[in-house]
């Protein structure tokens, strides 16, 4: 077995050991890379002198005495490309930005640094992080690692293919309306979106900002746990980061779920769910419940109309959004006889169809006369979404639910039929809406290809979540399994 | 000086007035940025030396509110009377995106507010023509920020480039919009010197046009007196100072009776004010105008003004124009005219009550020489009153040589020149210059008798009563001693000596 199928807590035991050394653990990652990711294409920068770099200073470090309380000192790690880098290509997976160089590291990757941890490279997704198969990136798709003709899902795809293949110990992602649980769900990963506000959002090239957040993927919930230590807390240069304490989120994994109240949303059991995810999502209730989880129903009536608002809300941010890439700055330009025509030049040249489809989206949805019937009328629905899960969670301490309706899907099986590849995520976006907690765990396999359960929790306690999905691994073996490559 | 009337009859015998109002943004003078910590200070700065990630628009960064531009606007808004505590429905402020595509604004929208601006309502006193006052309405005053800066070159090539300086961009402005409550183009410029007076006396901002600081867009149109309808708008934009403001505000009210007269319908268009033209040309018509898909700034939220964040703003806000005039015309006895000239310009009260810090006592007299001579210095050497050479205790000084007889007033207005333009004192000036009153009573005896042996007749027509030759000896007298006799001691030895 290859040193990067380690876990973080695994690999930090052993780092603090002394039985292995960050450079023989990053390459070994690097190896796996190199016989892998041909097939697998998960990365679209690699950046192993850098890592090789952060490798020997955090042997160095280590050696110096430090390393206590930090486990992700000299462990690899792997970022999805819509997260800013110093000094590293970062291109949102677009065209528009194949040659950019940010001069600055975002708050998350600072604080990755700070903490010692090496940079593999930067991971495939969805361009600007929009769509559901990573089939949008505007250079390649990313394969599932459990069968290389199927989507990892997305957008973050490579960040969660990566962590699959043992191309990293852990990544990051981004998740807007089910970036990282969808594809953590489809590639048989630990993927967590912490509650809005948890993690600052500086330095992560905003898709939709009021639903935005990092979070990671991991092997497991501890490995989660551990790297939200990292990353939670307030930012001065996020206004929408939040400044409440930060608990030590590997201390709420208490291995028991006594009294932990679990509501079961029948909503998310309705019609397009495919019965090998109904079946195993049905049996990680039993196991629950075995655990010490009184398990019940609920309603969430409102998850019919959180897709379509989601389609609301989420391209107007965008149209503004990217409404700065016009071939002025960040290098991709195409020549024009006057300004205009190069903005038009440009953005027609450097986005893909569907960053065009949500920007013509957006626009529309903001428009003079449109603005009260679409995006106002959207907020309105978006605060009944958020109303209905306050109301569920005064009789539950998390819900439970299929992460998505189906297993990985075939590559190109989609991408003529948007409206068929939005509603893969229609089991995340509500979460996303009420900006509350939501991790997608391994349950089981259906066809050979992972399912995952979907654990969604109370704004800001991310504690209960984490200590579901950790005690329910305590159980289970799914998030040991790996695929076959 | 002649001005428009703000009514005039047409040839069909219909008399118009103007309605204006008025849309200022001034740039505040804080420290850092609006959303960034860069410094706001760009006017004169090397190109694109002042950026960062978040003013440059770079993926990935975020805005961050600069509290000390909201504690200006709510300063602002307290000095305009404006009910900040009350926001509509008690709601908070908030700010919005402005959308639109143009070279010098880096984000592809402007972070601006829509409907919950900082502050909403109030008003500002202007004083008219005939002496009397004006409330005009404050609409609402909101916090947004500049964009870019454009430099247009041609190169050596002979190529045009458009070049963009990010210094100025996401430097805070304040839009303080009126109410279409001005009925000419005085009354506009005089809403917009006492408008900036505030906001000198607030310290917010340096307010000066040219350098862009403080920009004037009018609202204007015409409409029959004595109708309450108001006219089609036509927005008037590119004025650089006060005065074409009030210039293009004259041109747009005879443009716009006289289209009425013809017959024509005034479209409701931008129109750009022509400095060296004197006239104001369309620019485009409001049917093309911009949607401008504003929607509230997801990146920034919502703010709560604490009511006692707003009391101690409050607390400290300094005296204001109108309770300075008021003080002025209650404490030193200043006529009405004098007393609101000092007060509406911070830099002339500040001079005005440094000079009577010393503890000087003759305000009037003050006041006349910095509004007189003075000010008649500084518009002759181009010089502001914070720079000339004259200070308030060097005035002060000039004032008691003319009040201890050692000199005379009209030898005091020489002496001010010269102490304008060397930095000298003026007991200095007088003792280099020669200039001490005569006072010595048989040097004037001398003089005097000189004066008469040399002028008979003139003695003789005094003695035949005529007054006159009495004068022209007492100017023969000042002739000889340079100015530096006192006229009144000149005339009564004069009479003495002739025996009256």
């Amino acid at each position: 077995m290859s040193l990067a199928a380690l876990t973080v807590h695994e690999a930090a035991k052993l780092l603090a050991g002394g039985e292995i050394s960050s450079v023989e653990l990053t390459t070994a990652a690097l190896e796996r890379i190199e016989q892998l990711d041909a097939r697998v294409k998960a990365y679209v920068t690699l950046t192993p002198e850098l890592a090789l770099e952060q490798a020997r200073a955090a042997d160095a470090a280590r050696a110096g005495g430090e390393g206590a309380g930090q486990p992700l000192l000299g462990v690899p790690v792997a970022l999805k490309d819509v997260l800013v880098t110093e000094g590293v290509r970062t291109t949102c997976s677009s065209r528009i930005l194949e040659s950019y160089v940010p001069v600055y590291d975002g708050t998350a990757v600072a604080r990755l640094r700070s903490r010692g941890a090496v940079f593999l490279g930067k991971t495939n997704c969805d361009e600007f992080a929009m769509g559901s198969s990573t089939e949008n990136s505007g250079f390649f798709p990313t394969h599932n690692p459990w069968d290389l003709d199927t989507v990892p899902g997305g957008s973050s795809g490579g960040s969660a293919a990566a962590v699959a293949a043992d191309e990293c110990i852990y990544s990051l992602g981004t998740d807007t309306g089910g970036s990282i649980r969808q594809p953590a769900a489809l590639c048989g990963v630990t993927g967590i979106k912490p509650t809005y506000g948890r993690i600052s959002r500086f330095g992560l090239v905003a898709f939709a900002s009021s639903l935005d957040q990092i979070g990671p993927f991991t092997k497991d919930a501890e490995d989660a746990a551990l790297v939200l230590n990292a990353l939670c807390g307030r930012d001065v240069m996020d206004s929408t980061s939040v400044g409440r304490p930060v608990p030590d989120f590997a201390a709420a994994l208490t291995g028991d779920l006594a009294g932990v109240r679990v509501g079961v949303p029948s909503e998310y059991f309705a019609a397009g769910l495919e019965p090998g995810v109904e079946a195993a999502v049905r049996e990680a209730l039993k196991v629950l419940e075995r655990a010490g989880a009184v398990v019940d129903e609920c309603s969430l009536p409102s998850t019919d109309y959180a897709l379509d608002t989601y389609y609301i809300i989420a391209p107007a941010e965008a149209s503004a959004n990217l409404a700065r890439f016009d071939g002025v700055r960040y290098g991709f330009s195409k020549e024009a006889s006057d300004v205009w025509g190069e903005y038009n030049a440009t953005r027609e040249a450097g986005f893909g169809a569907e960053v065009k489809r949500r920007i013509i989206l957006g626009t529309y949805v903001l428009s003079a006369g449109y603005y009260d019937a679409y995006y106002l009328k959207a907020q309105k629905v978006r605060t009944l979404i958020k109303q209905e899960f306050d109301a569920a969670f005064e009789r539950f301490d998390v819900l439970v639910a299929p992460t998505s309706p189906s297993v990985a899907f075939r590559i190109g099986e989609k991408t003529n039929d948007p409206l068929a590849m939005y509603l893969s995520d229609v089991l995340t976006i509500p979460v996303n809406m009420a900006g509350l907690p939501g991790m997608s765990i391994p349950c089981g396999l259906s066809d050979g290809l992972p399912v995952g359960l979907q654990i969604i929790g109370r704004a800001f306690d991310e504690e209960t979540v984490l200590r579901v999905g950790h005690c329910y691994q305590q159980q289970t073996d799914f998030h040991r399994q790996r695929p076959a490559l | 000086m002649a001005t428009a009337p703000s009514t005039q009859r047409t040839a069909s015998g219909t008399d118009y007035e103007l309605v204006v109002g008025l849309e200022v943004h001034v740039e505040l003078r804080t420290r850092s940025k609006m959303f960034c910590s860069c410094s706001a200070d760009w006017f004169g700065k090397p190109p694109n030396s002042q950026v960062c990630p978040v003013c440059m628009a770079l993926p990935g960064s975020l805005p961050a509110i600069n509290r000390q531009a909201i504690e200006y606007a709510i300063m602002v808004g307290l000095a305009l009377h404006a009910d900040v505590e009350n926001l509509p429905n008690g709601k908070p402020t908030r700010f919005d995106r402005k959308n639109y595509t143009y070279p010098d604004l880096p984000k592809g929208y402007q972070i601006t507010q829509m409907d919950l601006p900082v502050n909403l309502g109030g008003w500002l006193e202007i004083a008219l023509p005939d002496g009397g006052t004006k409330r005009v309405g404050v609409t609402r005053a909101h916090q947004e920020e500049d964009t870019a800066k454009l430099i247009h070159r041609v190169d050596e090539m002979g190529v045009a480039h458009s070049l963009v300086d990010f210094n100025r961009a996401g430097v805070p402005l304040l839009e303080i919009v009126s109410e279409p409550d001005m009925r000419s183009s005085e009354e506009a410029g005089a809403y917009l010197r006492t408008l900036r007076g505030i906001l000198l006396y607030l310290g917010v901002t340096d307010a000066r046009m040219e350098e862009g600081s403080f920009r004037c867009d009018a609202n204007c149109s015409i409409r029959p007196v004595g109708s309450s309808e108001f006219g089609r708008k036509v927005e008037v934009k590119n004025m650089n100072s006060f005065r074409s403001v009030e210039r293009a505000l004259r041109y747009e009210f005879e443009r716009q009776r006289e289209a009425l007269a013809r017959g024509e319908v005034i479209p409701q268009e931008t129109r750009g004010w022509d400095e060296d033209r004197g006239v104001t040309v369309s620019q485009r018509s409001k049917e093309y105008a911009h949607d401008y898909r504003y929607f509230p700034e997801p990146d920034l939220p919502p703010l709560f003004l604490a009511p006692d964040w707003i009391e101690a703003i409050k607390q400290r806000l300094p005296e204001l124009p109108a309770a300075k005039k008021a003080r002025y015309a209650r404490d030193y006895g200043l006529a009405d005219e004098p007393a609101r000239l000092i007060a509406d310009d911070p830099s002339l009260a500040d001079f005005f009550e440094s000079a009577l810090f010393t503890g000087y006592g003759d305000a009037k007299q003050v006041a006349a020489w910095m509004l007189g001579d003075l000010t008649r210095l500084l518009k002759a050497h181009n010089t502001e009153l914070g720079s000339s050479l004259v200070t308030p205790s060097k005035l002060v000084d000039l004032l008691k040589l003319i009040d201890g007889g050692q000199i005379s007033g009209k030898i005091a207005k020489d002496v001010l020149d010269e102490m304008f333009v060397s930095g000298k004192s003026p007991e200095d000036v007088v003792r280099e210059k020669g200039l001490l009153q005569i006072s010595d009573e048989g040097d004037l005896e001398r003089a005097c008798a000189a004066a008469i042996a040399a002028n008979l007749q003139s003695v003789e027509d005094y003695r035949a009563g005529k007054e006159r030759a009495l004068q022209f000896l007492v100017g023969q007298v000042m002739r000889e001693t340079r100015g530096r006799a006192n006229p009144g001691k000149v005339n009564d030895i004069l009479k003495k000596q002739l025996g009256g």
